[in-house]
């Protein structure tokens, strides 16, 4: 089937297999490793990315449903802040990804993608959550390594606008 | 220049990871590449009486379909697995070929394998292979193992793999027993835990068009134990074999094993002369990877009347699952020097006995064995104050090796030597951070008061061995390897750094560690350092990263190669300043002549020097670049104290952790961004393990909670916040005074939640309660004695 998306900006067209995931399509299809996949059972949301502007996990959509939509993953997001105005830092990256790297939310790296995603996402809908409401805002996606607790730190300092 | 150790520096590996450049082991393609699809057996005990493939060949996109029989008469991938730690001259050691012949020992075993060119294909077609099975009498628990009646395996007669002994004083132990005031006897059970790193396994093999070279990615915590091993077990000669590990996302042990889809996919690939590549799905890796833990432990200590603790007596049954695998008889071993834990206690008696299940094999999980090892001994201290009559705090202040001061130098019971440990200002510290006083009277009000909700508040104060190891030593325990690591320093002619390192990061940052310890040393810029590693064509010798050893081993190496090529280039620069070597001082970078510091050469410069070799030194050999193995004289020994503070609903029995603090003890740290974020992890998989996971089996030997819909990793939303402090004991160890940071949190973790939950309820008559303590579990514990406080 064709399926056609703006992914980061970009207008795409692909014939796909009706079955294939919005992330394997994204991955395979497309080339853009960044968004990754941690479960199979829509878990874990390494794989959530921004469907028409809501954090979505990639794995749970199937590419034909994506169909018309206008996607962000993470080899996109700096640019999605580089055009609001609101990037930052020596890299010129989204707040969020500087936040990640000043309070060492990240370790292995592999949640990363969708951690960033879906807490770019939440903030969106709770700009000025409380502890509490970031973690159980963050409960659909899965770290291994960091144990959460510098991720909910960069979350609070994008929050609260000093990142 | 201010030196960068011990500095918060940002991690250098961060911006290739925040913006998805990265490469993954799934990110990888080669052209041409075959998919592996797995057919698993889905019974844990079975003889397999036929196989048809016949369904799966002619299915789009499949290339070919192999049985274990048919790769057997071909010839290909029929070496057994290997494993590097026969603990014992008499170990039982099944052989554990990739694919199964004849019989089918755990669910998940791979009893045949389609190649295909997608993974959509590959999963379709293994779908359509039909295998029938005669269910064989299954071992589905490690307590029906120890009964030794179900065979796992039918041929063996016992379970029983092996029986090793550590009981270095026999009669010690009897006397001080037969003299004690207080005994404790305690059996707990450390459930299998599933390792679940983020990024599942996966490989990639490539095999060159002519002369026989193979490129192996995998996803693995170690390239250069695998490049030994894949060529032990296939035949490949180890100089054809090249490994990659590309950015790996997460270990935790779990990815340090030889596993059946490496050799499958190297032989396979070398066989067809096609890329073969694999990647593991979540549910998948329930039957596909080793899990962690799988002990039930016995232990008994005695006590003087004031609660001196005088000797340990444990006895361990250690599940190796269906096979042993690369250190599976290996890992419950690791535990048994730590049962006296961080206490001066002058008897241990340990035996274990390794049992072989119907399930997947265990071995190393963060920690392997110690963490154990440390939650039998803290939850055996608290038992032992409750009948003592004395504080949890108090009889840990009563045992401390040299009464909580500083020391080195200790040998302790297990005859091992402790090289250095200051236990009473960690002690001191936490209870501080933890105000636990103040807790104290909130949970005296609530319990007055008959709250339903109610506070406990637990101890650990943990010890541990890493920095493995030192060679002899791990050659005493019949250990197939050494412990030594590799390091490489040299200047390039453009005055850039570049380290060759033999330990293989997945997450802890040895980039940005190994750039700090060279920026310190050479008085360089860490920018201007590069860490190849990960890449046996780059990085010829190493040993890897487990049982945390990266910086007390491998980090220790590249500060040895860094002196080393410092004083190379010391005689360079006074060949240029015309003068004996002994007037040249070295200071941030510099060489310059004592007494005439306006004259000097930087060290970067001297790069150029050495690889020009316009004019060097008589005899002198070009280029800046030296190299060391360095073997460790003894282990390291970390340790901290931990308290956490749990609420319990007692009419849902539901635990919520409330606050968790950690003060940990690694010696030396070069960045304590990265040691805090190496315990917060440590610090939630070992609460996890209290609280949540564990890998459930039904008496049939199937997984029941293999996916993450019901294997419990924590999410955010279960964890607090962690408070953290540190107090700062050098090693004897090695010169940087370094120790060791990777596994320390889940050493201390699990026992001091379940001590604060079993103190929490105290007054429900409850002393102990299974991991992970469960909602029903806890109900079940409060409700057995009536539910009356």
């Amino acid at each position: 089937m064709d399926v056609s998306m703006t992914v980061n900006g970009t207008a795409q067209s692909h014939d796909v297999e009706p079955r294939t995931l919005l992330v394997h399509h994204i991955r395979d299809g497309l080339g853009l490793t960044g968004t990754n996949v941690g479960c199979d059972s829509s878990s874990c949301g390494a794989c959530t990315v921004h469907l028409d502007g809501q954090s979505v996990k990639s794995c749970t959509v199937l590419a034909v449903q994506a169909n018309g939509s206008d996607i962000t993953t993470i080899e996109g997001l700096a640019d999605t802040a580089r055009s609001a105005g609101n990037a930052t830092g020596d890299q010129d990256w989204h707040p969020m990804q500087e936040a990640f790297q000043q309070c060492h939310a990240l370790q292995c790296g592999y949640c990363t993608p969708g951690m960033v995603m879906a807490s770019v996402a939440f903030l969106e809908e709770n700009p000025n959550p409380t502890e509490a409401e970031i973690r159980e805002g963050l409960e659909g996606n899965l770290c291994r390594c960091t144990g959460y607790h510098n991720i909910i730190k960069a979350v609070q300092s994008v929050a609260g606008g000093d990142a | 220049m201010t030196s960068v150790m011990g500095t918060r520096m940002l991690r250098k590996e961060d911006p290739k990871l925040l913006t998805g450049e990265n490469k993954f082991i799934d990110d990888i393609h080669a052209p041409g590449e075959l998919w592996m699809g797995m057919v698993r057996s889905p019974m844990a005990h079975a003889k397999i009486t036929s196989i048809d493939t016949s369904g799966a060949e002619g299915m789009p996109g499949v290339h070919s379909v192999y049985t274990g029989a048919q790769l057997q008469d071909m010839g290909i991938g029929v070496g057994a697995l290997p494993c590097a730690w026969p603990v014992t001259e008499d170990m039982v050691n099944p052989p554990h070929l990739p694919v199964a012949v004849g019989e089918a020992k755990h669910v998940g075993e791979i009893v045949a394998v389609v190649l295909a060119s997608s993974r959509y294909e590959a999963a379709d077609a293994a779908e359509h292979v039909v295998v029938d099975y005669d269910e064989l009498p299954t071992v589905s628990s490690l307590a029906d193992a120890v009964k030794d009646e179900a065979m796992a395996h039918s041929d063996l007669g016992t379970n029983k793999a092996f029986h090793w002994p550590l009981d270095p004083n026999p009669e010690g132990t009897a006397a001080a027993f037969a003299n004690a005031a207080h005994t404790v006897k305690a059996e707990f059970i450390q459930q299998r835990l599933i390792c679940a790193p983020m990024e599942p396994r996966g490989c990639l093999a490539i095999p060159s068009p002519a002369g026989g070279e193979i490129t192996f990615y995998s996803a693995t915590q170690v390239p250069h134990i695998l490049k030994v091993m894949i060529a032990a077990t296939t035949g490949i000669a180890e100089s054809k074999i090249r490994v990659i590990a590309p950015s790996v996302g997460g270990g935790f042990g779990g990815k340090l094993n030889v596993d059946p889809d490496a050799i499958l996919s190297v032989t396979l690939a070398n066989h067809i002369g096609l890329p073969v590549r694999w990647t593991e799905s979540r549910s998948e890796a329930a039957g596909s990877s080793h899990q962690g833990r799988g002990q039930i432990q016995h232990i008994e200590a005695a006590a003087d009347e004031n609660g001196k603790l005088t000797a340990v007596k444990v006895h361990l049954d250690a599940d190796m699952g269906a096979y042993m695998m690369l250190i599976t008889p290996g890992v419950p071993l690791l535990g048994s020097f730590l049962y006296t834990g961080v206490y001066d206690i002058p008897n241990l008696s340990f035996t274990c006995d390794g049992w072989f299940t119907n399930m997947v094999s265990t071995d190393a999980y963060r920690g392997a064995g110690r963490p154990e090892a440390s939650y039998a001994i803290e939850r055996v201290m608290d038992i032992m104050a409750g009948q003592v009559g004395i504080t949890p705090e108090e009889i840990r202040a009563r045992n401390y090796i040299a009464g909580g001061e500083a020391f080195e130098n200790h040998e302790a019971a297990s005859t091992l030597v402790f090289d250095s440990g200051h236990y009473r200002p960690a002690h001191d510290r936490a209870l501080e951070m933890a105000k636990v006083a103040d807790l104290r009277a909130e949970q005296a009000r609530r319990r007055d008061a008959g709250e339903t909700k109610q506070l406990g508040i637990g101890m650990c104060t943990y010890v541990e061995i890493c920095g493995l190891a030192p060679s002899r030593a791990l050659g005493g325990l019949n250990y197939g390897a050494g412990g030594w690591e590799h390091a490489t320093v040299r200047i390039l002619p453009t005055g850039k750094v570049e380290v060759v390192s033999g330990s293989t990061p997945h997450g802890q940052g040895h980039e940005t560690a190994w750039s700090m310890i060279i920026a310190d040393k050479m008085g360089v810029d860490p920018n201007d350092v590069e860490v190849l590693h990960s890449d046996t064509a780059k990085s010829p010798l190493g040993l890897d990263t487990y049982g945390s050893r990266s910086l007390a081993v491998g980090g220790v190496a590249i500060a040895m190669a860094a002196d080393k090529v410092i004083e190379k280039a010391k005689l360079i620069a006074a060949h240029q300043f015309e003068a004996a070597p002994e007037d040249v001082e070295f200071d941030a970078g510099s060489f310059s002549v004592a007494g005439t510091p306006a004259k000097s050469v930087h060290i970067q410069e001297l790069g150029f020097a050495a690889f020009a070799a316009h004019d060097l030194p008589d005899g002198m050999e070009p280029n800046l670049q030296e190299q060391v193995s360095f073997d460790p004289p003894n282990f390291a020994f970390p340790f901290g104290t931990h308290v956490a503070v749990v609420e319990i609903d007692t009419e849902t029995g539901g635990v919520e952790l409330l606050d968790y603090i950690g003060v940990d003890d690694c010696g030396h740290q070069v960045n304590p961004l990265i040691v805090e974020g190496q315990v917060h992890g440590g610090i939630v998989q070992g609460a996890a393990q209290a609280l949540y996971e564990e890998a459930v089996y039904d008496e049939y030997g199937n997984p029941l909670n293999p996916s993450f819909m019901d294997y419990l990793v924590p999410s955010a939303a279960e964890m607090p916040s962690i408070k953290l402090d540190s107090t700062v004991t050098p090693s004897t160890t090695n010169p940087l005074g370094v120790k060791g940071v990777g596994e320390a949190g889940t050493i201390g973790s699990a026992a001091a939640v379940i001590n604060a939950i079993c103190d929490g309820l105290s007054p429900y008559g409850v002393t102990d309660i299974e991991m992970p303590a469960t909602p029903k579990r806890i109900w079940e514990a409060i409700n057995s004695n009536g539910g009356a406080a």
